[in-house]
């Protein structure tokens, strides 16, 4: 039987998530027996070569290369997993959802200690290339269908060991107590 | 809307998911059922206990998470006295469901996140999110724009995670009997109020029993947070409802 595809990538987050995926340590040799890895910023391939058959997205969208990349996701994905806080309910950059963006922007690049003395023009980013801010930040069933959650903050190594050799066997995730939380 | 609940010594027999049990006339089924240690989850009603400071139960009755079904009809266990031969379905799929559903919906109207919450690991909303395995609510964030008051030296009060249970309302209360909180407006503009002045002299003893009371982490006793360890806290171990209830008889069944 061929082996399932897996991607992955980061969106608004923090890259914890991956982290506690790294932190499956040296189990991740078994996954590597069941599996082959397209893109993700693990081996940092940056496009998909072919379709992928799971795709671990961390972090929710907050500008439009997040959405552009997530509607990529669902389009050469079978299976989409939200993994973490920020994906499921965009998480601490959704803190943001109630503050009109200048003030963000302006919080971040005018006003704060480190930058008040560093940017004395007064300057915001503001060149093309950057992608442009959402009014808010959304989590990704928002965005496209997702098919599983992982939660956490981020999700426990166990639980997305879990979650993902099952999927990958076919069985169904073992979920014990433990190892589903919120933070 | 009962806030004390007024017993009487006649006996009444019910069943409870088809185990017959017996109460005290006046009883609702919540109290029944907790004294014979049986779980109905609540977020509103509290039993009155040493450690949370209540002379008696209360059960304002807003939460409606211990929805159960009296006799095929749906009602609130927290405010429903017991009667003669009731037949109370509770532990079912349909109303665990009916249950899961209804925290969805308190998640997903205020801003709950959880890894920024002193309370997280010790609060009720979340273990029942645990408990009726919530992986991610089915309906919309609603990102209310919500109000944080800091101004107090001894509480914060964070209405972002405030589920509107009207505990602190009722059981809060200084040693006048004045109300620290209250309710204001109504519908979806429903909000808790604090009476500032009088929340900035209460002692640290009432801190402690406000941020005890609150089941989620709305308000939050200021100058010692995150002091128990992961693992340690109160949900991290065992679901909320897996102990058995009767807290007032030292733990045991009765």
């Amino acid at each position: 039987m061929k082996k399932p595809i897996i991607a992955t990538a980061s969106l608004a987050g923090c890259f914890g998530c991956h982290m506690s995926f790294l932190d499956i340590d040296e189990r991740i040799l078994d996954l590597v027996e069941l599996v082959h890895w397209g893109k993700s910023p693990i081996n940092d391939i940056k496009t998909f070569e072919q379709d992928c058959d799971i795709a671990l997205i961390e972090g929710g969208c907050c500008n439009d290369e997040h959405i552009h990349t997530l509607r990529d996701f669902r389009k050469h994905c079978r299976i989409l997993v939200a993994v973490g806080e920020c994906a499921i309910m965009g998480g601490l950059p959704a803190m943001r959802n109630n503050i009109p963006i200048q003030e963000c922007l302006e919080e971040a690049y005018l006003n704060t200690p480190s930058t008040a003395q560093a940017n004395p023009e007064r300057i915001l980013p503001n060149d093309a290339e950057l992608p442009a801010l959402l009014d808010k930040v959304y989590p990704c069933h928002e965005i496209v269908k997702m098919d599983y959650f992982l939660p956490g903050c981020p999700p426990r190594a166990d639980l997305i060991y879990g979650a993902l050799t099952a999927l990958v066997t076919g069985q169904k995730a073992k979920l014990p107590y433990e190892v589903i939380k919120f933070d | 809307m009962s806030e004390t609940i007024e017993t009487s010594s006649e006996i009444i027999t019910l069943t409870i998911d088809g185990q017959e049990i017996q109460a005290a006339a006046g009883q609702t089924i919540l109290q029944a059922a907790q004294k014979n240690g049986i779980y109905i989850p609540t977020l509103c009603a509290l039993h009155a206990t040493k450690e949370n400071g209540l002379e008696s139960d209360i059960a304002p009755g807003t939460c409606r998470i211990c929805t159960v079904k009296v006799n095929g009809r749906t009602m609130a266990a927290c405010t429903t006295p017991v009667a003669q031969g009731f037949v109370v379905e509770n532990d079912t799929e349909e109303l665990n469901d009916l249950r899961k559903t209804i925290v969805e919906l308190l998640f997903v109207e205020g801003n709950h996140f959880c890894p920024s919450c002193e309370k997280s690991g010790s609060c009720d909303l979340q273990a029942l999110a645990y408990r009726y395995q919530m992986l991610s609510p089915r309906f919309r964030y609603a990102f209310s724009s919500r109000e944080v008051n800091a101004e107090s030296p001894k509480l914060l009060f964070d209405r972002n995670r405030c589920i509107l249970c009207r505990r602190c309302v009722l059981a809060i209360r200084t040693e006048d009997g004045k109300q620290l909180f209250g309710f204001t407006k109504r519908g979806d503009k429903s909000g808790i109020i604090m009476d500032e002045e009088l929340v900035k002299n209460i002692s640290e003893e009432q801190a402690q029993q406000a941020m005890h009371i609150c089941p989620v982490g709305a308000i939050i006793r200021k100058e010692k947070g995150f002091d128990t360890p992961f693992g340690q806290r109160k949900y991290d171990q065992n679901p909320i409802g897996s102990e058995t209830v009767c807290t007032t008889c030292n733990g045991e069944k009765s």
